[in-house]
């Protein structure tokens, strides 16, 4: 039986959430891929380059303009006969539409999920990744978000799938889009990002976050917080790293003037290399960091980002 | 204006978990239990709309064993109405979970329910989106601010890369992210006044919805645990190590 995998798209491209959720359905059967909007030429073509893509389902309609959650749910709902598993990433739209779809056709959903064992048989993290849950599934459809960081996303080249039509059922939207403030950073985005670099409570304001950026720069790297520093009013909450923000799992993760609450950690705990600079040296993210520096960020930052320089400067 | 505000009694946010040496779950005998943090908020957001003058009644509800209904006291006093426990020993789900609520909501006929975008133990994330679509309300998770418009809502909702904001006819459910808020603590006299709060009980058999889970938990099973590193002497010593030794730059 054949597994759909709901895509989410911008500016033509399919986002890394979903293209890791393409690679966690690899094992559970012929993948085929949704592509919901209202202008979705480009990124059905995108879709289709997906490699392990076996065809392109394309839905375009003005309702989809906006990924709401209820044109979304219905879609995948009248899509959904004759699937095995629905799944998508688990960001911000895929935690939307995945349960209320999974809801219509009376399945429990599975979220987050961060290995596939078989077709039934799934594990995800619980209580801030601090234990992880096999569980079994015997729902007809299974719905399911993919953790993004546990599975190393699809390429954008190398498949060439069929597209196919689809249209989206008729049905009364009552919620309607107003407006969207989207931070427009030149930076890549954090699920993405090959480097992170993170501050906490410790950078001590809004204006002083400005800090991480030459270090950031050098490093192409996405720019993440703590909770405390996103509680604190510092950086806007879509850079919040944890258990209720963004899971990462990059090459290398500075925590700058980070405790390491186990709500941060469930958030970073599977980055490759994990850099810590903090003042206090009982802080427990040194616990989980490859290297630590026990110093004041606001003298290390701009040293660290002239060393940088330096030794880039020399490799190049 | 009624609001329904579901409550989960959760192992607290401090508490450092163990999962039991028979891998059957984590062990929440003798662990401090709270107010799932994201469902404060949700009871302080229907506090706000009624201090506001836009709510009317709010109703706290509770699905499980006969000790959340200290959970629902707490929401009683932070401010809620009255309550209502859903008894029931069995494990619960979301999908049973949201089935029960939506029989609540049949009751109760609220016009909004504001309920946590997540439980901090289970982690699912989906309770409030499958409540919605059981009743067939247009939902608006992850907010972050809520306003009062006309006869429905506008709900800013966290999405990655910034926020949007959506307008909703009312019903609706909405599901609270964290800056939304910040939740006042009860004053003792409203813990007093709370004591004499009513709360109904009912079963999932009384209200007719199966509960049995969907999912079988096989084993659950302590992460890897990472290994603590080096610490290094300064700047030079840690970028020589990132470009050396561990090649990430």
């Amino acid at each position: 039986m054949a597994v759909l995998v709901l895509l989410v798209h911008e500016a033509g491209r399919i986002k890394t959430p979903s293209r890791a959720a393409v690679a966690a359905a690899a094992s559970l059967g012929d993948i085929h891929a949704l592509v919901a909007g209202a202008d979705t030429e480009a990124a059905a073509q995108a879709a289709a380059r997906l490699p392990g893509v076996a065809r392109v389902l394309r839905a375009e309609a003005p309702a989809l303009a906006h990924p709401l959650a209820e044109p979304l749910a219905a879609l995948l709902v009248s899509l959904a006969p004759g699937y095995s598993h629905i799944l998508a990433g688990a960001d911000a739209i895929g935690k939307n539409v995945i349960p209320r779809a999974a809801a219509l056709l009376d399945s429990q959903p599975i979220s987050d999920v961060c290995a596939v064992i078989d077709a039934d048989h799934f594990v995800r993290p619980i209580y801030a990744g601090n234990a992880l849950a096999h569980v079994h599934s015997a729902d007809a459809i299974k719905f399911i978000t993919i953790r993004a960081a546990s599975f190393d996303a699809v390429a954008e080249t190398g498949g060439s799938a069929d597209i196919h039509p689809v249209t989206l059922p008729e049905l009364a939207t009552p919620a309607h889009f107003l407006r969207a403030e989207l931070s427009n950073s030149a930076r890549p985005e954090l699920p993405a990002a090959r480097v992170v670099v993170s501050g906490g409570r410790g950078i001590g304001s809004a204006a002083n976050f400005a800090l991480l950026d030459p270090v950031a720069d050098l490093l192409g790297a996405a720019v993440g917080a703590s909770r405390a520093a996103v509680d604190a009013g510092y950086i806007g909450n879509d850079s919040q790293v944890g258990q209720t923000g963004k899971i990462v799992a990059p090459e290398l993760y500075i925590a700058v003037g980070i405790s390491g609450a186990i709500q941060h950690l469930a958030g970073m705990k599977d980055s490759k290399v994990i850099v810590a600079i903090n003042k206090d040296a009982e802080a427990p993210i040194f616990q989980v960091a490859d290297f630590g520096l026990v110093a004041d960020l606001f003298t290390t930052l701009p040293a660290l980002a002239g060393e940088l320089a330096r030794s880039k400067a020399e490799q190049a | 204006m009624k609001i329904l505000v579901p409550v989960k009694r959760v192992v607290d946010y401090n508490v450092k978990i163990r999962v039991r040496s028979d891998h059957s779950g984590v062990e929440t005998n003798g662990v401090k239990m709270s107010m799932n943090p994201f469902d404060e908020i949700a009871v302080e957001a229907a506090i706000r709309l009624k201090e506001a003058g836009a709510a009317g009644e709010i109703i706290a509800v509770s699905a499980g064993p006969a000790a959340a209904s200290e959970t629902i006291r707490t929401a009683l006093a932070m401010g809620a109405d009255r309550g209502i426990l859903v008894q029931s020993d069995a494990e619960l789900q979301p999908l049973g979970v949201a089935k029960l609520l939506a029989a609540l909501v049949r009751q109760e006929s609220p016009d909004l329910v504001i309920m946590g975008k997540q439980a901090i133990d289970d982690d699912m994330n989906a309770t409030g989106q499958m409540l919605a679509a059981l009743l067939g309300w247009p939902q608006a998770t992850f907010a972050s601010a809520i306003a009062v418009a006309g006869p429905g809502i506008e709900v800013t909702r966290e999405i990655d890369g910034g926020l949007e904001t959506l307008s909703l006819p009312l019903p609706a459910v909405i599901t609270t992210d964290l800056r939304l808020n910040e939740p006042r603590y009860a004053s003792l006299p409203n813990i007093m006044k709370a004591r004499k709060k009513t709360i109904d009980q009912l079963t999932p058999e009384a209200l007719g919805v199966d509960v049995t889970p969907r999912l079988r938990t096989l084993r659950v099973e302590e992460p890897p645990r990472r290994q603590a590193g080096r610490i290094v002497g300064s700047v030079d010593e840690l970028v020589a190590a990132l470009r050396d030794e561990a090649k990430v730059i």
